[in-house]
């Protein structure tokens, strides 16, 4: 059920009511995909994310915080050792409480390796839920009624926007279904926009690092952070004291969340190795970003070691994401920001080393807090974003789920209540061929993955099929995310206002 | 994309990921029955016992098995088969699934053809009360039943009768009851109202018209039980059709009549045997499950299947004098809606899924007034609520209380919204108190004191029961689901007599 008949009776803003009928749709479907089946799954001896997840609530509960990064007798890392940031493992640690308080088997150590049944299961499955409740969706409706309160926009409603980043289908399946916790880090990140974009600069920069320490993907928007925030604060009266400001709190927070770890060197370099490793190559599986869709021609693994691999990539990386850098510091504004937080994920996305398909979901996110001015941009990306994971998804068994929550998704994206606001765009018609091309042959490439084999000498060539087609996509939208970003007007009405303050 | 086809697909995609519930032993039954349609001939169909789950609908539900086996058979084998009993893999739910959110077409057309006339807003409150029902999601889509199905015929012979077709109405819902013999508690109203809307004007045409609905309707029952007589297998149907060896009451009591005067029996014999007198306790116990042939009733008198339908046809017969009178289409629904709930109420063996029968149909309805808004607000939480003891795996828990909250939520901002305009395009007309509405006035005080019951109920009964009395008096939260659901039951019966004896 959902929300239509909005638009009478919320014109700009939305009554709590709208809000609690979003939130409860939104979670009715998180818990309709989570009884569906997760990654690895009785698939024995390595499982997947999800039995990850279940052995950190293990070795967080059983071992000393300080041995939770360390190769022990009871902590094997090569068995799915811990490789976020300590704010991850503390999580694990709490709802490793939870779970351990009702069925202790389930995370005992060594024994519970691969440990599922149904209690266990809707357990872990509300963690997530929860976690999303508690982050994700505070941080949604702070940022729609921020966004509204500040914009007084004309163009579409609120109930619009919030529904669709409520129900972005990438992270309810890859949270709900194939197991993870991006809602956690994904919500700070979000909540940290909408704190900086209403002037509480200190409260989003606490986020945003709380956001890095949870997820260490979350850096792919530091960038943009760095330049809004940086570019903020030049415009202020005195901007050394609040550059200081902020960094000093940052450092504080990092130090808050580092403490267990900051009594030697040598323990911050044992988590640090495990965050960032960099012996598991250039990439893994399939993924759409450069390295992955170019190996098929240049084959980089094999003609590089990983010392050059790395500092290429970091010079692409860079060099990818220092034009928006420096618009935002030129000219910070709202709508700018947001396109920085698309551009420089998208550059980590496409050029930084170890990329997973999953992380896709990162510039999902700013791309959701743009629909309402980008509404085509967002709904292309939405599907490219989808296919990139489909391979993953299929091997999770989510494949119903995958299906449901694209159409439902796309359902509300182009809604009745929503038809006027989406029909000012005219396209022309080679790019209306393109489109439909496009859009036929990944259906074509949905099919052809789902049905036949792929030729025994290329067992993964539908995958390099679809990698390709997202790849291309990729790459057209971060352009043109490029370019919009430079094209916005310098002197936008809000920072106009901030200098005068 | 038309309002009917968004509303339709929205609902099409909760129900795939609905796909991985639970579901009942009434899948095995419909599985089985694909099967047995498929692999015996006609004849035997009736008196197979290969199953404890043996045919009990009518022929032409049968027939649709058959057709829905046609397909069953290519997508895989051994949902056909009549040997694999108790099958659940995957592909055989899939594919019962799909069948049932395919057959929810005839849903969709019904609902569409009922609200072409409504204004926009309108339009899509009544699709939001029709497709989006939870109860029937609920029923449907994870219990599993056909029932979106037979009430998209009923609602398609409605829109008819309501449009003045009466003799394509009056034929769909002879289909209906070759479907599923339980509307035959509608066909009282039916035959007084097509008596007396289509076989009027003149003793000549009224003739003509009784003898052409006569043979319309007895040809579709010729076509759906003819091979059964011909095979000599008519009683078979018949005794497969009425099994009265069942009880008054099931083992959960759906929320009607019969749970008052169970609960006066009780209290009347406990009384009672406080003054002394001697009461023989009961053989029979309406919690334990079947109830055999000895009277359950410890002072009042038994309850006969005799008694029970004329009870029903007393409690009725309101709704027929007025529809043998002044037969009007506006009315229809309303009078049929009322002699399904007259059997709801008073009925042989009630389920608690028959309370469906009027509810859906009084959707159509519910944005007349913002009288039979308010009713209509109470009666579908209600009736929703009382279906909740059928998915009683935690895994589903979640799922029924936040599609009940969310639609009572959306139905609230619909209504609201709707009278609320309604209002201020008449507001020049003078202000009726009446159809004035500021949503909080769509649930009086009586109404928000009876709905906190359900948070009572839903509290003591997942977290309070067991927790202070264990496994001690199991049978008690249910039992306050039914009481206090049948207070809203009786009331709404009440509501809908008094409502047919002054407005038609």
């Amino acid at each position: 059920m959902a929300k239509t008949k909005r638009k009478s009776f919320a014109e700009a803003t939305m009554s709590p009511a709208t809000i609690a009928v979003i939130s409860l749709f939104a979670l009715l479907i998180r818990v309709l995909v989570s009884i569906g089946p997760h990654s690895g799954e009785a698939s024995p001896p390595k499982y997947g994310d999800y039995e990850a997840q279940r052995h950190w609530m293990e070795i967080t509960l059983h071992t000393p915080t300080s041995e939770w990064y360390r190769n022990t007798s009871s902590n094997d890392l090569s068995y799915w050792g811990l490789d976020y940031p300590p704010l991850s493992a503390y999580q694990s640690f709490a709802h490793g409480l939870i779970i351990n308080s009702s069925l202790p088997s389930s995370l005992a150590l060594l024994s519970s390796r691969g440990f599922e049944s149904p209690t266990s299961k809707r357990m872990m499955r509300w963690t997530v839920i929860s976690s999303d409740l508690m982050v994700f969706f505070p941080a949604a409706i702070w940022f729609v009624l921020v966004h509204y309160r500040r914009r007084n926009q004309e163009d579409g409603s609120a109930w619009w926007l919030l529904s669709m980043i409520l129900l972005n289908p990438a992270l309810i399946l890859i949270d709900h279904g194939h197991f993870q916790y991006n809602c956690i880090s994904l919500g700070l990140t979000l909540g940290a926009v909408a704190a900086v974009i209403s002037d509480k600069d200190v409260i989003g920069a606490i986020m945003f690092t709380l956001a890095i320490n949870h997820k260490q993907m979350s850096m792919y928007f530091a960038p943009a952070f760095f330049s809004y925030l940086l570019g903020k604060c030049l415009r202020r009266r005195n901007p050394i004291l609040e550059v200081v400001k902020l960094g000093f709190v940052v450092l504080a927070t990092f130090a808050l969340v580092w403490w267990p770890y900051l009594y030697s060197l040598e323990a911050i370099l044992a988590v640090l190795a495990r965050l960032a490793p960099f012996e598991r190559g250039i990439y893994e599986d399939y993924v759409a970003n450069f390295w992955c869709s170019t190996s098929v021609i240049i084959k980089w693994k094999r003609l590089f070691a990983i010392q050059p691999l790395k500092i290429l990539s970091f010079i692409l990386t860079v060099s990818s994401f220092i034009p928006s850098l420096i618009h935002q510091i030129k000219s910070p504004s709202d709508h700018g920001f947001l396109y920085a937080m698309l551009n420089s994920s998208f550059s980590f996305y496409l050029f930084s080393y170890q990329v997973h398909e999953k992380s896709i979901l990162l510039p999902l996110l700013p791309a959701s807090l743009l629909a309402q001015q980008e509404p085509l941009f967002f709904g292309w990306l939405m599907y490219y974003a989808l296919l990139s994971m489909y391979p993953l998804l299929c091997r999770d068994k989510l494949i119903l789920q995958y299906m449901a929550t694209l159409a439902l998704f796309y359902l509300i994206y182009c809604s009745p209540v929503r038809r006027n606001a989406t029909k000012g765009y005219k396209l022309s018609l080679p790019m209306k061929t393109l489109m439909a091309l496009l859009l036929l042959s990944s259906f074509v490439l949905h099919l052809i993955y789902l049905i036949m084999k792929p030729p025994e000498k290329y067992p993964f060539l539908f995958e390099a099929l679809i990698m390709s087609l997202c790849f291309s996509q990729f790459v057209m939208l971060t352009l043109y995310t490029n370019i919009k970003q430079w094209m916005l007007s310098d002197n936008s009405p809000q920072t106009m206002s901030k200098k005068n303050l | 994309m038309s309002d009917l086809a968004w509303f339709f697909a929205m609902a099409a995609c909760l129900k795939l990921l609905l796909i991985p519930c639970y579901h009942s032993t009434d899948f095995e039954v419909h599985r089985h029955w694909l099967a047995l349609t498929s692999s015996l001939p006609l004849r035997q169909w009736y008196s197979d016992l290969s199953s404890p789950w043996t045919l009990d609908y009518p022929p032409l539900f049968a027939f649709f098995e058959f057709l829905l086996s046609l397909p069953a058979s290519f997508f895989d084998p051994s949902i056909t088969n009549l040997h694999s009993h108790n099958l659940s893999s995957p592909s055989a739910v899939l594919f019962l699934r799909l069948s049932v959110s395919f057959s929810d077409l005839i849903l969709l057309l019904a609902a569409n053809l009922l609200s072409a006339p409504f204004p926009s807003l309108r339009r899509r409150i009544t699709l939001l009360l029709l497709i989006w029902s939870p109860a029937l999601l609920i029923v449907d889509h994870v219990h599993f039943q056909y029932n979106g199905y037979l009430l998209g015929i009923f609602l398609l012979s409605l829109a008819l009768l309501a449009q003045g077709r009466d003799l394509l109405g009056g034929i769909v819902f002879a289909a209906l009851l070759c479907s599923k013999h339980l509307f035959l508690v509608a066909a009282p109203v039916y035959f007084v109202y097509l008596l007396r809307h289509y076989c009027r004007g003149g003793l000549w045409t009224g003739t003509r018209r009784l003898l052409t609905m006569g043979v319309a309707v007895a040809a579709v029952f010729a076509a759906a039980f003819g091979p059964f007589v011909y095979y000599g297998q008519i009683q078979q149907v018949f005794r497969r059709l009425f099994p009265f060896g069942r009880g008054l009451t099931h083992a959960y009591w759906a929320p009607n009549f019969w749970v008052f005067y169970i609960l006066l029996d009780k209290g009347l014999a406990f009384i009672l045997a406080k003054f002394g007198f001697s009461i023989p306790t009961p053989m029979a116990s309406f919690t334990g499950g079947l109830v055999g042939e000895s009277s359950p009733f410890a002072v009042l008198p038994q309850v006969t299947p005799v008694v029970t339908f004329l009870l029903v046809l007393l409690a009725m017969s309101p709704c027929l004098v007025k529809a043998f009178f002044n037969p009007q289409p506006k009315h229809i629904v309303r009078w049929v809606s009322y002699a399904c709930a007259c059997g709801f109420m008073f009925g042989w063996h009630v389920h608690e899924k028959a309370s469906l029968h009027f509810v859906i149909p009084l959707g159509i309805i519910a944005t007349n007034s913002l009288d039979d808004a308010r009713h209509y607000f109470l009666l579908s939480i209600v009736s929703c609520y009382s279906m909740f003891p059928l998915l009683f795996e935690p895994q589903e828990y979640p799922i029924k209380v936040l599609l009940l909250v969310i639609h009572a939520m959306l139905m609230w901002m619909g209504f609201s919204t709707y009278f609320s305009q309604r209002t201020n395009t008449k507001g020049t007309k003078g202000n009726d108190p009446k159809d004035h509405c500021k949503g909080s006035e769509l649930i009086g005080y009586v109404g928000i004191c009876y709905l906190s019951g359900f948070v009572l109920i839903e509290i003591w009964g997942q977290f309070l029961h067991p927790y202070i009395l264990g496994n001690r008096l199991p049978f008690l939260p249910l039992m306050l689901v039914s009481i206090h659901c049948a207070v809203g039951m009786m009331y709404s019966w009440a509501w809908q007599l008094r409502q047919i004896l002054r407005y038609t």
